[in-house]
């Protein structure tokens, strides 16, 4: 078997992610080869070279993979992983743009956010927002997958796979980058992040916000929304957490003046301790929630800060 | 232009979802199906095309059992004008879906084509980028904000860092994310006019489309419980359990 796992990164860096998705390529088991695609990507290569348990790193550098349009990169990862038994990424936005067109030239089904491993072509994943867990068999020769990178634990950064240059340029000419805004931010990456604190629709506004970003600076955590929090406009759209935002599996969670729908404990249901700050003790977070304060958040979040510098 | 946009019948977002004591899938008997809410944006959104002048028909297009004309009905009253119902009872996954839709594109030749950008029931996120490599079209997926001009889309996406905005030549397909627009709710006259709007009615068979599937389910179970814990009395005891007994700050 060998497996390609293709690289989450910013042309800059390595995403942490990646390294859990090596590790899925390792419960599955066979040569893992990874392919990084961007423009300026050697430190990204060189990161990617020290993933254990990896053979070789492809480059593909090339304005044409700079901004990771995703007609350009399915046709370089179509062609390059028809070698390969398996094709895996992090089921981050970035690979759930790219991967699905790669399988569809490829002629092959995709099984997306994979959690577990069971066998080379036997998969775990959440489906129904994360209410029923199926388990999935692949009959096709080559399985395409997305792996959702918190439920696997990262890979070690203690090897030295070989870096092989790749020429290929596939430029299809369909689509432009035409502009960013990103959200920039000093706080860790709220998927990769060991503490998160979450505000909802009971947060009111943006600015009251503020209580939760200082709360963060105590703690070095990141800070997340519901979408209800989003909707209103309070905060920017990638701080959503839940089925349809990001999936987080943090240490310790606090979620704060957020009720606890379905959609948003499946993304952060997976978290070691989960914490509720809520005044309507009815509501449905205190059912998964380890520790329950029934109070009011803008009395409650500034304590919090005051009762958290003294300890950490 | 001609916009065609695939809607899909899935359970009512609202619903408990159970699995099935047998393990073979979740109990869709008697329980509240609906149209998939990025379903909903994206028929909003062709209507929004339509009166803005951009759009001048919009086609939609379901596949599924009988039962999926409900949906094609309600995106009639929602202002969609026709409808394409590709019957079947079988379970269709994303690529077959996909090639039944590039079917469906290749007799309509729309400009643009929406979907959701992913179902609420299998959560796969894959059918609108399939279509749009089979079809040899760009894509905008996740998108927040679409943008006609001449003969490109510009497609403002929701990603993991921010906003991202493509331009992609038409034809083009476009997935849908939350804050694309807010569906509106159809009238009871729209209702009663969508009864009397075209929906034709064609099969996998017809089709010419395979619609095998590649991946088997062996078992569907429930996911591991998790145990509602302790309420606290104030926040210092709240820290104090973080600290010492959680051992998580
Ligand atoms: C297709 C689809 C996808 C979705 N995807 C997601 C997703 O990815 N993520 C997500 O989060 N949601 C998602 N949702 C939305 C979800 O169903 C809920 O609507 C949303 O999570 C509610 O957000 P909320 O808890 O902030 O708001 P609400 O449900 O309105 O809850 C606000 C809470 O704040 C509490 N509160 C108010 N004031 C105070 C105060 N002063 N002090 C303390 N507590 C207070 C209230 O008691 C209440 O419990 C999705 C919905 C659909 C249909």
């Amino acid at each position: 078997m060998s497996i390609l796992v293709i690289a989450e990164h910013d042309n800059s860096s390595l995403k942490q992610a990646t390294l859990s998705v090596v590790a899925a390529a390792k419960a599955i088991g066979g040569d893992i080869d990874v392919l990084v695609a961007g423009e300026n990507v050697g430190a990204v290569a060189e990161a990617a070279a020290k993933a254990e348990g990896v053979n070789k790193v492809l480059v593909a550098d090339n304005a044409a993979y700079g901004h990771f349009l995703a007609e350009n990169l399915s046709e370089l990862v179509a062609e390059v992983g028809k070698g390969y038994s398996h094709i895996l990424a992090a089921a981050g936005t970035t690979g759930k743009d790219f991967m699905p067109r790669a399988a569809a030239l490829l002629d092959v089904a995709q099984v997306s956010d994979i959690i577990r491993v069971e066998s080379d072509d036997t998969f775990v994943r959440p489906i129904y927002a994360g209410n029923a867990i199926a388990t999935v068999k692949s009959s096709d020769s080559i399985k395409v997958i997305t792996v959702r990178p918190t439920a696997f634990d990262a890979v070690a950064e203690s090897g030295s796979a070989a870096v092989e240059a790749l020429d290929t340029v596939k430029d299809a000419g369909l689509s432009t980058f035409v502009g960013e805004e990103k959200a920039e931010s000093d706080r860790p990456d709220l998927a990769s992040a060991g503490i998160v604190i979450s505000g909802g629709r009971g947060m009111q506004n943006g600015d009251n916000f503020k209580m939760l970003e200082q709360v963060a600076d105590v703690l070095g955590a990141a800070v997340g929304a519901s979408r209800a929090a989003v909707d209103a406009g309070f905060v920017p759209n990638d701080m959503q957490v839940g089925q349809t935002g990001k999936i987080v599996a943090p240490q310790l969670y606090v979620a704060v003046g957020i009720s606890g729908a379905i959609q948003h404990l499946a993304g952060m249901s997976d978290s070691k301790v989960i914490v509720a700050i809520n005044k309507d003790e009815e509501a449905p977070i205190f059912q998964v929630a380890d520790y329950g304060l029934v109070a009011d958040l803008f009395e409650a979040v500034p304590q919090l800060e005051e009762e958290l510098k003294k300890v950490v | 232009m001609k916009v065609l946009v695939a809607v899909k019948r899935v359970i009512d977002y609202n619903v408990k979802v159970r699995v099935k004591p047998d393990n073979t899938g979740v109990d869709l008997a008697n329980v509240k199906m609906a149209m998939n809410p990025f379903c909903e944006i994206a028929v909003e959104e062709a209507v929004r095309l339509k009166e803005k002048g951009v759009a001048s028909e919009i086609v939609v297009v379901s596949i599924g059992p009988k039962a999926a004309q409900e949906q094609i009905r309600t995106a009639l009253a929602l202002g969609a004008d026709r409808g394409i119902h590709v019957e079947t009872d079988e379970e269709v996954q994303s690529l077959e879906a996909a090639k039944l839709l590039k079917s469906v594109v290749e007799k309509e030749e729309p400009k643009l084509v929406i979907l959701g950008k992913q179902s609420i029931d299998s959560d796969n996120n894959q059918t609108g980028q399939m279509l749009a490599a089979l079809s040899g079209m760009g894509q905008g997926t996740f998108a927040s904000e679409v943008v006609v001009e001449g003969d490109k889309v510009n497609v403002t996406r929701e990603v993991d860092g921010g906003l991202m905005t493509v331009a992609l030549n038409l034809p083009a397909v476009v997935t849908t994310d939350l804050r694309l627009n807010e569906p509106r709710y159809a009238s009871l006259p729209n209702i009663m006019k969508a009864k009397k709007k075209p929906l034709d009615t064609t099969t996998p068979a017809d089709l010419g489309v395979d619609i095998a599937a590649r991946l088997s389910t062996l078992k569907v179970e429930a996911p591991a419980a998790r145990q509602a814990g302790v309420k606290v009395a104030d926040v210092a005891e709240l820290v104090d359990k973080l600290k010492n007994e959680a051992k998580v700050i």
